[in-house]
């Protein structure tokens, strides 16, 4: 892994006597791909204001590249922001937004030019200079906001939720876009969102923030694989959440019926919750699989049918493309390495939040 | 539909045209016609007269101060104002429009009683052991009567157009190296411009024209061209010579309106 | 410190507007008949004023002028806002314009134009002229605090009233009119807010004998305020000001968006 660029220590901060941040560690690498995820109000954009000097925390300090800016103005800052909305200057030409950083910095006029001309190749809206913002489509306004930031060369480019105003299809392009210019820069993005299909196709680390806290750290694929609690799971893609007993070591206890799986050290007989993607679970003819049920719904989504099982008492949520209707009887199978294990979770605002969303 | 909505124009036009358009066009006929009803230029060449010149003079000359005065003591204040939660705006507009509830010439009269030679300011200033004003029935007094009365209507507008300009465009400036002196004249000072001339349009307007304020605190001795005017009106009855004496103010109305027309294409710097 | 500083700003730019309400206030309670010294708490001037027929009547104008000429006004201004809807780009803006004229224009040219009007339709001098002055000059008012809420309003609402069986009268006065009821409502306000506070207008086109209170208080400019006019004044502010505190202090009913 690269070196670390960006480290936030012990953050906090509060608005009006509500904990925003409380204590938050997080280590940002060089070129890397970071993204802030979480509901509304779990402090992500706070944390992207403290980075990017629109807001200080209440303790805590910023370390960027070695050097403490807890307290440095924005405007004294290596990293640069695109905004929600884009927040594009609407009375200055696309050229005068974009050369707007480079004038301050007092670069010569053919050195600006070039660097218009290149911006605006990256973000594939060449020969737009003389057009107003005004003129231009939602999409193309947050290219143009991504220009304007990026022609400043920072090493940090903080996004906040930049595709939260486009429409399916053409932030689905964005992403894409996204990810080939920050290969083609080279430089760490912070990116926040609360989309987590986003999260997933653009990131190299996930943060996934909750309250004010940190729930887990890692790549998309772990996040997703091994979610560490039931916010985590529930948030991140669909899936059951089940109530179990952990017997032994790879031995789990779900709605009566012991599965294997491969998590070790949660100790004997202990309650745990049993995470399984509605994709692992397999649906089989009656008394082939692990426990019976009844399908009880059923949608038909594209790629694949969604289910409702009802087995056991418990609604199975099942993806599957292979179709079952609805009242039939079946079985259901789940191979070991698809069961994830996690502890109960233990403050009571864990529990509500797991239960709210 | 569209036919109905159409029909329903029909009394607002008939208002407009009935009470807007045609007695301007009254202004313009009497303005140039003598009281025979023959054209004549003489009602608007009557300006260069030197009473009359002179009355114009002093009202662009304390009209101008006014109106600058007034900006400069509204800018800061809506930019202070416009930081406040976006949820008090009704409440800080009406404190604005509440003192016209209690009679203008009162409230200018009122002054009267501040400035004068014993009056409450005075005896402030002189407990302060600073030196008394004499402003009172000088072309200063009639500045401050001015700027007293035309303020809110330039607060209004700034407020309005400088609070809807997005934080986060603020913050980008910042965000590309601007510092606050940079990012007030290259973003918020622009981006206010609708404001500001609507602001500038709703003080310049009234105090050139304004005829009462010199006569409350300025002694009755300094004529302007307000003056002149409501006395051809109210006492001389020359309508003719008022009219022509109008259509020289509706010049400078018209270099507003046209202005405002280019500056402000949305209404975006309106009052409310 | 710099919020302090902010804080004081504020202080004295309302104590500046507010200085001469608070002087008049102090004037209508002085037992002496001048300005210039204060003869003892007193609150004979309220007495006198309830006795004083001039100025009673005066009031009484001047209230009837501001609500007619405000609710005309109003009706006269949402009606045109919602024909506006309905226009042709240019159509739209030329009324627009015209709309701002009184808006822009001096009072005076105003009041002068009124006034030979009504000289050459030969109409007499009186209240009716000064009520049709009135409203010209406050369906601007009225206009320009309609048209952006009817900019804000959902066609779609309107037609998916109608869609369920509502006419077309019955689907505006359901739909339609509540959201535009707030900017209707300001408007109005406005509008009697500045009806009540015209001097030049009215100054132009009223008739011998008729006066507001306004013109009242400007011939007796000449001869002495009487000081029933500071205690009228002082009572009406102080009415409003009341009034506008309750509305402020009552918990806020609609917080939707």
């Amino acid at each position: 892994m690269n070196k670390e660029l960006i480290q936030l220590i012990d953050i906090s901060k509060s608005f009006d006597g509500q904990m925003v941040l409380d204590e938050l560690n997080l280590s940002i690498h060089e070129n890397e791909f970071v993204t802030l995820l979480g509901p509304s109000g779990c402090g992500k954009t706070t944390t992207l204001r403290i980075l990017g000097g629109f807001a200080s925390p209440d303790t805590g300090r910023v370390v960027f590249d070695g050097q403490d800016i807890t307290r440095i103005p924005p405007n004294k800052r290596q990293l640069n922001t695109v905004f929600q909305k884009y927040a594009l200057f609407t009375h200055m030409t696309i050229a005068e937004n974009i050369a707007f950083g480079l004038k301050i910095k007092k670069k010569t006029k053919s050195y600006i030019d070039d660097k218009i001309r290149y911006a605006l190749k990256l973000v594939n809206l060449e020969g737009y200079e003389n057009r107003m913002p005004d003129s231009l489509s939602g999409g193309q306004q947050q290219r143009i906001a991504i220009a304007r930031a990026i022609v400043n060369e920072p090493k940090v480019l903080l996004l906040d939720e930049p595709l939260g105003a486009l429409d399916l299809k053409l932030r689905q392009e964005m992403q894409y876009e996204l990810i080939r210019m920050k290969n083609e820069l080279g430089i760490t993005f912070v990116y926040v969102t609360h989309d987590q299909e986003e999260a997933l196709t653009m990131s190299d680390t996930i943060v996934v923030m909750n309250q004010g806290y940190i729930q887990q750290i890692g790549s998309p694929e772990s996040i997703y694989n091994e979610p560490e609690n039931a916010f985590v799971a529930d948030f991140i893609g669909d899936s059951n959440i089940i109530p179990a007993t952990m017997i032994k070591d790879e031995l789990v206890e779900i709605l009566g019926t012991r599965f294997a799986c491969v998590d070790t050290g949660f100790g004997v007989n202990k309650p745990v919750d049993a995470v399984i993607r509605p994709e692992d679970v397999i649906l089989v003819e009656p008394d082939n699989g692990s426990i019976n049920g009844v399908v009880t719904h059923l949608i038909f989504k594209g790629v694949h049918y969604e289910m409702e099982v009802t087995a056991n008492g418990y609604e199975w949520l099942v993806h599957s493309t292979t179709l079952y209707p609805v009242g039939k009887e079946v079985g259901i199978q789940v191979d070991p390495f698809n069961i994830q294990i996690m502890n109960k979770p233990e403050s009571e605002d864990e529990e509500a939040v797991a239960i709210d969303i | 539909m569209t036919s109905k909505k159409k029909w329903l124009s029909v009394p607002y036009l008939f208002w407009s045209g009935l009470f807007i358009i045609v007695p301007l066009g009254m202004i313009l006929y009497y303005g140039l016609t003598d009281r025979t009803g023959a054209f004549t230029l003489e009602n608007i060449t009557a300006i260069a007269s030197a009473g009359h010149a002179k009355a114009l003079r002093l009202s662009l000359l304390l009209s101008l101060i006014s109106t600058i005065i007034c900006f400069l003591l509204a800018y800061p204040l809506a930019m202070i104002l416009s930081q406040i939660q976006v949820k008090r705006h009704n409440f800080i507009i009406l404190i604005f429009i509440l003192p016209m509830w209690m009679n203008f010439l009162l409230r200018t009269l009122a002054w009267q009683t501040l400035l004068e030679k014993n009056g409450v300011i005075n005896h402030v200033l002189t407990f302060l052991h600073l030196p008394a004003l004499k402003i009172i029935n000088t072309p200063a007094a009639i500045i401050l009567g001015m700027v007293y009365n035309f303020l809110p209507f330039m607060i209004l507008p700034l407020y309005n157009a400088l609070s809807k300009i997005d934080i986060n465009v603020i913050n980008a400036a910042h965000d590309l190296g601007a510092d606050h002196i940079y990012t007030f004249f290259r973003i918020i000072l622009p981006l206010s411009i609708p404001g500001i001339i609507s602001g500038i349009t709703m003080v310049f307007i009234p105090a050139l024209t304004t005829f009462v304020i010199s006569s409350l605190l300025g002694g009755g001795k300094l004529l302007l061209i307000g003056d002149v005017i409501d006395l051809e009106f109210t006492k001389t009855s020359n309508w003719h010579l008022g009219s022509g004496l109008s259509m020289v103010l509706m010049i400078f109305i018209l270099i507003n309106m046209v202005l405002s027309a280019i500056f402000d294409k949305d209404g975006e710097g309106s009052m409310l | 410190m710099k919020n302090a500083a902010k804080k004081i700003y504020i202080g004295l730019i309302i104590l500046f507007l507010y200085a001469p309400i608070g002087t008049l206030m102090v004037l209508s309670l002085n037992a002496s008949k001048t300005r210039a010294k204060w003869g003892g708490f007193s609150i004979k001037w309220y007495i006198a004023l309830f006795q004083n027929e001039e100025i009673l009547r005066a009031l009484v104008n001047t209230l009837l002028i501001a609500l007619l000429s405000s609710l005309v006004a109003t009706m006269i201004g949402t009606i045109a806002c919602i024909a506006m809807t309905g226009m042709k780009r240019q159509a739209k803006s030329i009324l627009m314009g015209i709309t701002n004229i009184p808006m822009l224009n001096a009072d005076i040219v105003t009041g002068v134009s009124l006034m030979l009007l009504y000289i050459s339709l030969g109409i007499r001098f009186g209240m009716g002229t000064i009520l049709l002055s009135h409203i010209t000059f406050n369906i601007p008012y009225v206009i320009l605090s309609v048209m952006p809420r009817m900019k804000q309003l959902n066609p779609s609402t309107f037609e998916a009233a109608l869609d369920l069986g509502s006419s077309h009268i019955n689907a505006f006065f359901k739909v339609v009119f509540p959201d535009l009821l707030p900017g209707i409502l300001s408007g109005f306000l406005m509008a009697f807010t500045m009806s009540l506070d015209d001097f030049i207008i009215t100054h132009f086109t009223k008739g011998v004998g008729v006066d507001t209170l306004s013109t009242k208080i400007y011939t007796e400019i000449k001869k002495g305020i009487k000081p029933e006019m500071y205690a009228l004044s002082s009572l009406i502010f102080v009415t409003v000001l009341t009034l506008l505190i309750l509305i402020n202090l009552s918990p806020d009913k609609k917080e939707k968006k």
